[in-house]
């Protein structure tokens, strides 16, 4: 375990900034996980902490230590990629074992160590078995295996999840969840999915063009984004953004009717007004708040609740039902957000205002 | 609709499709088989007949004789030409599969200033044909008395601008995944190459292995020009002597030639089948 220190990484690529200067403090035994879209530096933040990509700026620490010019193999971290990479001409075992090979163990020590790692990942049927005989999930265990039984520092996981299908995501998300508390490894994850994110980290960190964005728990990210871009990017389905302008404490939106709501400490000026589909529940408000009228231009039924996708006077919005209600297409609903889940952003700068 | 179906139901039932493109196609493959064929079928019949039925052309012997290979095979110079090209073939192979692989791996792999620049200078070096070349490694050979040694029969071909080409070719579909795995596990890169990388070309260096040693067993014009005692002559060169030295004994070097594919089936049929077996992407997301 150990704690890892980012302070002022770059990441240059000719003349291409492709981390500008993050700072970070990584505690011993948190789980962090960094997401952000394709080529905002996420992937390259994690392979200069292992080592694999030279580091152009900053100061990188592992254990209090500078690691900056320290070879992949001197930094004692563990890496699990994307596309496994576990050795197609090897075991299951010889593939664990490798994680072992320049351990000065003994062989039966060596041996130990396998198979209780294969114990803890439940592959010791497999241990005899190559890549080539196991399934998606099995070959992500082996990497992960590979990886833990070395008993790294930390755990560097590059999206492991990317390539599996839904359903054995959902199980290896909690499997590598129960993994980090039984360990209590440090481990910095990244990922593209919001909601591997939100399920899994101690605190997320939000990346955007080589920058980071926020760092916070999921819930402070959810509750509180500092931006546009994080207040769409996290949640699923993505907030709803429509724009407003606010004239003397009034804040004004197309369609939309505003009631009881003090915007009086907002400055005037042009917003975006952000509402959460599971905030903007069909039917009548009760007790203020905003209600809006829309047309329903598509209703995605989903069991336990309905999404409802609506026109508001040329804007797009999700709206959510209950279960059971179906709204037909066409037809006109009225939906209410309570007071409080509103959330105001600078229209200009994208910047977050506060909550209505 | 019946009268439709009927021709069909028979052709599916004798499992044949007498299409006119699959009839010239198996014409041409026939010719093609025939003529590969014959040369060879020719040489095993000739290798049976005794010296008086060398020019009765029938492909089957009216008297078939194993003569000719006991007379081969108890001569110590055919066993030795047979050891010595066993010795050249191998041994160039080997270094070709060890250096073509580190040198390709190389320029695959890590960027460095002039990457491109030495990957063009060494493909260059296909387009000078090997006669151009005679002159100046017989220069070399002689200056560094390498002349009738085993050395000087191997070096020119020790390491090839081909294998180079075609293993930094196949390096390069080995993800870097794999490597940069290994670099975290805490390899250096030799052994990277070594233990992961080389396994996941296996189809590579088999066909580099196969076509290295062909061209070196059947090779004939610098062993000729660069070994003058006859211990040192490889089966080509060897067999060749037959010719020149005592009249023409085509039943001898047809026993010979007969002889001398033996190696070249066998590196064949053991290679082959890591040609088609391909491992590469086993590892990899499925």
């Amino acid at each position: 375990m150990a704690r890892i220190e980012l302070d002022g990484l770059t990441k240059k690529y000719g003349q291409v900034l492709a981390v500008q200067s993050i700072d970070l403090a990584i505690g011993d035994g948190e789980f962090v996980v960094f997401v952000g879209p394709s080529g905002c530096g996420k992937s390259t933040t994690l392979r200069m902490i292992a080592g694999l990509e030279d580091i152009s700026g900053g100061v990188l620490k592992i254990a209090g230590e500078t690691v900056n010019q320290r070879e992949p193999k001197q930094r004692n971290v563990a890496m699990v990629f994307q596309n496994y990479a576990i050795y197609p001409h090897m075991t299951v075992g010889q593939n664990i074992g490798f994680g072992l090979y320049t351990s000065k163990l003994s062989k039966a020590e060596k041996q130990e160590r396998i198979l209780e790692t294969a114990r803890i990942l439940g592959l010791e049927e497999l241990l005899d078995r190559r890549p080539a005989a196991l399934s998606g999930g099995q070959r992500q265990r082996v990497a992960i295996g590979r990886a833990m039984v070395r008993d790294p520092v930390a755990f560097l996981f590059d999206e492991p999840l990317s390539n599996l299908d839904a359903q054995l995501r959902s199980a290896m998300r909690i499997e590598i969840k129960r993994l980090h508390q039984r360990l209590g490894t440090t481990v910095v994850y990244v990922t593209h999915d919001q909601v591997e994110a939100m399920t899994m980290a101690d605190r997320i960190v939000v990346m955007r063009d080589g920058r980071i964005l926020q760092v916070g728990t999921p819930v402070e990210l959810y509750e509180n984004p500092v931006d546009v871009f994080t207040a769409r990017f996290i949640g699923s389905p993505a907030m709803n953004l429509v724009p407003g302008r606010i004239d003397e404490g009034v804040l004004a939106l197309p369609g939309a009717t505003l009631s009881g709501v003090d915007a009086s400490e907002v400055s005037g000026g042009d917003v975006l007004v952000g509402v959460r589909p599971h905030d903007l529940v069909i039917g009548e408000a009760d007790g203020g708040g905003l209600t809006v009228s829309g047309l329903v231009t598509a209703a995605e039924p989903l069991g336990s609740e309905t999404l409802v996708h609506l026109d508001i006077a040329g804007t797009e919005a999700i709206a959510t039902a209950p279960g059971r209600v179906i709204p037909a297409v066409d037809s006109t609903v009225t939906a209410a957000a309570a007071p409080g889940s509103l959330y105001l952003f600078d229209a200009k700068t994208e910047r977050a205002l506060g909550r209505l | 609709m019946t009268t439709m179906a009927a021709p069909t139901t028979e052709l599916a039932a004798n499992g044949r499709d007498i299409r006119p493109g699959r009839i010239v196609t198996w014409t041409l493959l026939l010719i093609g088989g025939l003529v590969m064929i014959t040369p060879l079928a020719f040489m095993f019949s000739t290798s049976l007949k005794s010296a008086g039925q060398v020019y009765d052309l029938r492909l089957i012997p009216a008297q078939p004789t194993l003569d000719n290979y006991i007379k081969v095979l108890s001569d110590g110079r055919f066993l030795r030409w047979f050891v010595n090209s066993t010795l050249v073939a191998t041994a160039v192979t080997l270094s070709n599969v060890f250096f073509d692989s580190l040198v390709g791996y190389t320029l695959a792999k890590f960027q460095f200033r002039g990457r491109y620049f030495i990957f063009l200078a060494i493909l260059s070096t296909l387009m000078i044909p090997t006669e151009m070349l005679v002159i100046p490694w017989y220069l070399m050979s002689s200056q560094l008395g390498w002349l009738d040694t085993y050395w000087g029969i191997m070096f020119p071909g020790m390491m090839t601008a081909f294998g180079t080409f075609l293993m930094k070719q196949f390096f390069e579909t080995v993800p870097d995944d794999f490597l940069e795995a290994a670099r975290v596990d805490g390899l250096n890169e030799f052994t990277i190459w070594w233990k992961i990388a080389m396994p996941m070309v296996t189809p590579a260096i088999s066909a580099l292995a196969i076509f290295t040693f062909l061209g070196n067993w059947t090779a004939f014009f610098w062993p000729l020009i660069v070994t003058t005692s006859r211990e040192l002559y490889t089966l080509p060169v060897g067999l060749s002597s037959f010719a020149v030295e005592q009249s023409i004994q085509w039943e001898m070097i047809m026993t010979g030639a007969a002889l001398a594919t033996v190696p070249t089936l066998i590196v064949f049929l053991v290679l082959q089948r890591f040609i088609v077996r391909g491992v590469m992407l086993a590892g990899l997301k499925g």
